[in-house]
């Protein structure tokens, strides 16, 4: 193995290979080791943006309404006040309320914190820096989120309130119903790459912008369709009904108080950079810097330390694009009137639903009607196909290539290409 | 299969039964629902233990992820009260363990017919006890854990490509000759397909508003 690509081959490396000073580690111990550092790792980067997010919303939104935001706590841009909410959430009292199910009621918001902590499973960071890199990822991933609602729907349900079991309600319909969307928007850019390996799928597109793929022409229109129904799936503004505070009090909320209260808004924060990283990832090249500098790298250093150094720079590039999406759903928040209900629905099953399904054909569809015409699959940069076998963007074959048969969406799209030149 | 693994799928698998035993003890409904989630997701992850991910993911998405948020949903709709309880009579208790131990004697003879020694040595798509470490790292390539054990396979064969069967043929990319390949599932999942779609028309159909004839 030339890179340590997932938890799996981190296990084997502890096994085969072993640590410096106790030697080859048994299976097991090797397993338990490498589960560790991971959900250390994935742990630490889902506290931090809740912390970090909360910081900018406070200010972004200030500034947007002229005001300042907070100011003192921690020195000059009160870059602590995060840090000074949790230890005023965490002192608070943990209240239930006298008609809620209690077991339930207590339950609810660990149930979303796992869904949107296991969404990160799949997530990569950098070149093979995911926690496991595996070719169900996206699929997996979709089908995690879907369970955030289920906590949703605990929580509303068993708070034995009125207010709550609204908020549910809104919430639930609007999560199931802009999840078909979102789901059908994410495989639009699956199709032109090939593979649901969220770790493939960005590395078909480095080498620069040009191998993005929202610049494929279906593929940019799906990118913003995914990026609202990414947004109303994280209950952000303008899609946040269920907490709306005018009407409803806070929705699903209302009950909630201290940590569990807490537990809920880290969840939602983690969750919008889950879908801001996995748009990234689809549609906007990944850890690709755009100019083919981190490509330049790697095919200068294909292993040890200068790959390295390519794969921090890369996950600097993810976390700063990731960041970007998230201040923009930040911007949109403040900015955006609430919809009401019947306004969110019909959004997503009169206009959403028809149009991801358009540009979902007209993706299937685009390479094909290319290659007839102007006897290439793609306008602007290389066919997928052949960006994968060019040395130093992808040096990994898979077992199924070497026996002759490529993954299937490549071999569609390079053998379109081969046979069109004379 | 090692100690890890071992304690993980003991863990899961309790969890699963212990699951669906409160499913079947509990009354409240929200709380069999919620009983339900742990049996169907440590299922998933059962699935997971043994390579199969796709498989588990799909355990995810339909009955962790859809099925079960229908189903609080009906319940959410249809309570008369706050807490909706449940009170079954011994009658059912009776009709319902009968249909149990049918089950129990179905899964047990379908467990017990089958050779576990022949499948654990063939290249079996299912067979794959691969989580992890065993799995033997392909030279230059991805070992079978990482190419997502059979999610690249159940790809293929929708393809009409058997990895399975196919890859030991010896094809090359160099070879001209048209290799004999085995047929896959495309026309019996486009067939499952189109069925799956005219049920959902179906259902649409029958759950629209009925117009009243002005009369």
């Amino acid at each position: 193995m030339d890179t340590l690509l997932a938890a799996n081959s981190l296990a084997e490396y502890l096994h085969t290979n072993g640590v410096p000073v106790v030697g080859p580690l048994d299976e097991s111990t090797a397993m338990i080791v490498a589960a560790v550092v991971h959900v250390a790792l994935v742990g630490a980067w889902f506290g931090l943006p809740a912390g970090l997010f909360i910081w900018a919303e406070r200010k972004i939104s200030a500034r947007i309404q002229d005001r300042l935001g907070p100011t003192r706590c921690g020195g000059k841009f009160g870059w602590l006040q995060s840090l000074a909410d949790g230890v005023k959430l965490i002192q608070k009292e943990d209240l239930v309320p006298k008609d809620a199910d209690g077991l339930m009621f207590r339950l609810a918001p660990y149930i979303v914190v796992v869904a949107s902590f296991v969404g990160y499973i799949a997530l990569p960071f950098s070149d093979g820096w995911a926690a496991m890199t595996l070719d169900v990822g996206l699929f997996l991933t979709l089908a995690v989120l879907s369970l955030e609602v289920l906590g949703v729907i605990l929580a509303g349900y068993s708070s034995g309130s009125k207010w709550a079991l609204f908020g549910a309600m809104r919430e639930g319909a609007q999560m199931v119903s802009y999840e078909i969307p979102m789901a059908i928007c994410a495989l639009c850019p699956i199709i032109t790459a090939g593979t649901l390996n969220l770790n493939e799928v960005a590395l078909l597109q480095s080498g620069g912008a040009w191998n993005w793929n929202i610049l494929h022409p279906f593929n940019f229109f799906a990118f913003f369709v995914y990026f609202t129904c990414a947004t109303a799936s994280c209950k952000r503004a303008p899609f946040d009904l269920a907490e709306a505070e005018s009407e409803l009090v806070a929705g699903f909320l209302t009950e909630y108080s201290g940590f569990r209260w807490s537990l809920f808004f880290l969840a939602e924060y983690a969750s919008m950079f889950l879908v801001s990283g996995l748009a990234v990832v689809l549609f906007l090249g990944g850890w690709d810097d755009g100019l083919g500098i981190i490509t330049a790298i790697k095919a200068a250093f294909p292993d040890g330390l200068g790959n390295f150094i390519a794969n921090v720079i890369g996950l600097k590039v993810f976390l700063v694009k990731s960041s970007i999406l998230v201040c923009v759903q930040i911007w949109v928040r403040w900015t955006l009137p609430r919809l009401r209900i019947d306004q969110v629905m019909t959004t997503c099953l009169k206009y959403l639903i028809p149009i991801s399904c358009f540009l979902f054909a007209g993706t299937v569809a685009y390479p094909l009607v290319l290659a007839k015409m102007f006897g290439q699959t793609s306008i602007i940069g290389a066919p997928a196909g052949e960006r994968l076998v060019q040395p130093g963007v992808a040096r990994k074959t898979t077992s199924l290539e070497s026996n002759g048969i490529s993954p299937a969406g490549v071999q569609v799209s390079s053998a379109s290409a081969e046979r069109s030149q004379p | 299969m090692s100690t890890a693994e071992f304690i993980l799928f003991w863990l899961f698998a309790a969890l699963t039964c212990g699951g669906a035993i409160a499913v079947c003890v509990s009354q409240n409904v929200v709380r069999m629902a919620f009983s339900l989630v742990l049996t169907l997701g440590s299922t998933a992850v059962l699935f997971l233990l043994l390579g199969a991910d796709f498989v588990g993911a799909t355990q995810l998405l339909v009955y962790v992820g859809g099925t079960l948020v229908l189903i609080v949903f009906g319940v959410m709709l249809t309570a008369t009260g706050p807490f909706t309880r449940i009170k079954s009579s011994a009658a059912d208790g009776i009709l319902s363990g009968l249909i149990g131990v049918i089950f129990l004697f179905i899964v047990a003879s379908t467990v017990t017919s089958v050779r576990w020694v022949d499948t654990d040595e063939e290249q079996g798509v299912a067979s794959k006890v691969a989580f992890g470490t065993h799995a033997k790292t392909v030279e230059g390539g991805f070992n079978p854990v990482q190419q997502g054990n059979t999610t690249r396979q159940l790809g293929l064969s929708f393809l009409s490509i058997r990895p399975d069967r196919d890859l030991n043929l010896g094809v090359t990319r160099a070879s001209t000759e048209e290799p004999k390949l085995s047929v896959g599932y495309l026309l019996p999942f486009e067939i499952v397909s189109v069925h799956l779609l005219v049920v959902l028309v179906g259902a649409a159909y029958l759950a629209r508003t009925k117009r009243r004839t002005k009369s």
